[in-house]
């Protein structure tokens, strides 16, 4: 679960690793009053969204005087700002961080997150602040600073010096960052996160070492033990049929092609799709129903593809392995009695009593169109979009 | 021979009691496999049909001799579970549990690096020797006993493969899911070599999908060191990019984990490469 800068830095306080001073603010006057409450200039505004890349989308801009301020906040509040990671459509602001700025005399970067190869927390280090990663791994990997910390030992002083080291923190601030990088694996370990990414952390004139920016990712899967971390959650900010989709357990990926997709299981799911690829169409969406999907979960994912307007036939590809083919195939005309389906829909159904569930979809009399099996199935769906 | 569970494996299930547990121990029991104990604290001294139900796995295995343990326990317990049957002497530990968080893995795997077991999974189907021992949620009766090994990340998906092997006629040696969270405890080269060692196997089947370097590095591994054939197919071609497609370690990140890059490997490293799932059961009965 991903969350805002503002957010990530408020949870950086309460772990006393430094960030400038700001505030979150959701209109102008509330901007203006946040940058007053900052006793000086200059003030930096930026767009709260769940994606990177603001800086060169025009969303992150800095202002000398009040009255920048009041024009930069109008610019930039209900904005669609568009950067690499959002997609072409952008993304809606509603939020502002309103920052001091920094007399800042090196930009770094540092991040920490799970390595799957090795199972263990890695530092990630790199004195070329401000520049992706993957940019500098790929050009100049030697300037990588890396660093896997035992789990079961947590980090060590030798650690902290050699990022520190690493990065030539000047001697009068090495106390700071070895207490900011420590700070900042207790908190990593603590909330249960997958990423935490500071680009750029700086080293200012004085040298003070602050976190400029904050990119946090939570792992879904602990949140069950964080439940004030959950509040955080935007909704503003995800696709509103993923938020329906997430209220039933289903794992739903809104995409932009036409042709619907309901699968059970992950790998048969992503799988699916491709075959849709490959035969000239393009996916409307991921859609796992889980491996032994209800029908009522069939129902919901039937429901939430169907409300989509770009989708113009739907797929069901099921393999019927402890779900049995007859159960799921009554969920299906069940389901489609009740929503109502006006276009195409392609079923293609293997494994557990197969046959009973083929004679039940075409005793149905509605307008289904079997599939024998996956090459049929996505010719058929094909031809129902082409 | 098959690798890692045949027909004298003893397994013992963790939460038996459960929805789950009892369910899938049944489904066990009816394929063949010998379940000899469940384990679910609280319950011990009672029994789910004929088998007996402990409170410890140390008890379990005291008692019955159980070898095997198969967890189906909420995710929340996955890890500890894991844990518990390690340090109880289990030797294959299959954990279904789908959802343990990655940081309790990451200590659960080094947890692991000090005893002699071998973990499969989390969040996987399991394993099965076709007609001798069925350790996991996978339907028993679309397998058929042969000579393919099949290894995924997935659970219906391998179903799909292994029903269209067996439709034409190839049985299989072992098939194994590893499943599909970032930190597991089996990889790919685990199950790899083994196979290259077992006799009976003659062919692999390898079913990737995006995220993570695994396929890549198991092209290196199959190049460097086998000289079975290997059809490899990979999911997850269209998956946009910084998207969990439903498997915790399915994500793109950034420009790692594609799958291009993984069908690139495959093809590099002398792996026939499948490209349409449909016809995955008629590529393997070309190659092999």
């Amino acid at each position: 679960m991903k969350i805002h800068e503002y957010q990530a830095k408020e949870l950086f306080r309460k772990y006393n690793v430094p960030v400038p001073e700001g505030k979150a603010v959701f209109s102008v006057e509330e901007a203006k009053e946040a940058a007053k409450g900052l006793g000086g200039f200059p003030v930096v505004v930026k767009a709260q969204i769940h994606a990177g890349g603001r800086g060169k989308g025009g969303g992150v801009k800095l202002a000398a005087s009040m009255e920048e301020v009041e024009t930069l906040a109008n610019e930039i509040l209900g904005m669609t700002l568009v950067t690499h990671q959002t997609g072409p459509e952008g993304k809606l602001v509603q939020k502002l961080l309103i920052e001091s700025g920094q007399k800042i005399e090196k930009e770094l970067y540092l991040s920490l997150l799970v390595d799957r190869a090795t199972a263990s927390v890695v530092i990630m280090a790199s004195r070329e602040g401000g520049m992706e990663i993957e940019k500098v791994a790929a050009e100049t990997p030697e300037r990588i600073i890396k660093v896997q910390v035992d789990p079961l030992m947590g980090i060590q002083g030798y650690q902290l010096r050699q990022v520190g080291f690493g990065l030539e923190i000047p001697a009068a601030a090495m106390k700071q960052f070895s207490g900011l990088l420590s700070n900042l694996y207790k908190f990593f370990v603590a909330n249960d996160c997958s990423l935490v990414e500071i680009n750029p952390l700086v080293l200012t004139s004085d040298n003070q070492v602050l976190a400029l920016d904050a990119k946090v990712d939570f792992d879904s899967n602990a949140l069950y033990r964080h439940k004030d971390l959950m509040e955080l959650r935007d909704l503003d900010e995800e696709d509103p049929l993923e938020v329906e989709a997430s209220k039933f357990n289903l794992n739903y990926i809104n995409l932009d092609g036409n042709v619907g997709n309901i699968v059970n299981g992950a790998g048969l799911a992503m799988a699916t799709m491709d075959i849709i690829k490959n035969a000239g169409a393009t996916p409307a969406n991921f859609m796992d129903v889980g491996g032994g999907a209800s029908s009522e979960q069939v129902e919901n994912a039937l429901r939430i593809i169907l409300a989509d307007e770009k989708v113009k036939a739907v797929l069901i590809n099921i393999f019927g392995g402890i779900l049995r083919c007859d159960i799921f195939a009554q969920g299906v005309v069940d389901a489609a009695r009740k929503t109502n389906i006006n276009i195409p829909v392609v079923i293609r159904m293997e494994g557990t009593n197969v046959d009973e569930g083929k004679k039940i979809l075409a005793q149905a009399g509605l307008d289904l169109t079997p599939a024998k099996d996956l090459s049929d199935a996505a010719m058929k769906i094909a031809a129902a979009v082409n | 021979m098959s690798i890692f569970v045949n027909k004298d494996t003893r397994l013992l299930v963790q939460g038996i009691t459960g929805n789950e547990g009892s369910f899938h121990a049944r489904q066990c029991i009816e394929y063949g496999t010998k379940v000899v104990a469940g384990v679910t604290p609280g319950k011990g001294g009672q029994k789910m049909d004929a088998v007996p139900v402990f409170n410890t796995v140390a008890q379990a295995v005291n008692q019955t001799g159980a070898d095997a343990s198969m967890i189906l326990v909420p995710p929340p317990f996955g890890a500890d579970a894991i844990m518990e049957a390690a340090d109880a002497g289990c030797k294959i530990i299959v954990a279904i549990t789908e959802g343990i968080p990655i940081l309790d893995m990451v200590k659960v795997k080094n947890f692991l690096a000090t005893k002699k077991c071998r973990l499969i999974g989390p969040n996987c189907p399991g394993i099965i020797t076709p007609e001798e021992s069925k350790i996991g949620i996978m339907p028993g009766k679309i397998h058929k006993k042969g000579s393919i090994g099949v290894i995924s990340r997935s659970g219906t998906l391998t179903y799909e493969v292994v029903d269209q092997l067996t439709k034409l006629g190839m049985g299989q040696s072992t098939c194994i899911g590893i499943g599909g969270d970032p930190v597991n405890g089996t990889n790919f080269i685990d199950v790899l070599s083994a196979f290259q060692d077992d006799d009976e196997t003659t062919a692999i089947v390898m079913v990737g999908e995006i995220g993570g370097s695994a396929e890549e590095e198991a092209a290196a591994y199959i190049k460097a060191n086998m000289t079975k054939p290997v059809v490899g197919f990979i999911a997850g071609l269209t998956a946009p990019p910084g998207r969990r497609m439903g498997h915790a370690g399915a994500i793109i990140s950034g420009a790692s984990g594609t799958g291009e890059a993984k069908i690139q490997a495959f093809r590099d490293n002398g792996i026939h490469v499948c490209e349409n799932l449909g016809q995955i059961g008629r590529i393997c009965k070309e190659v092999f």
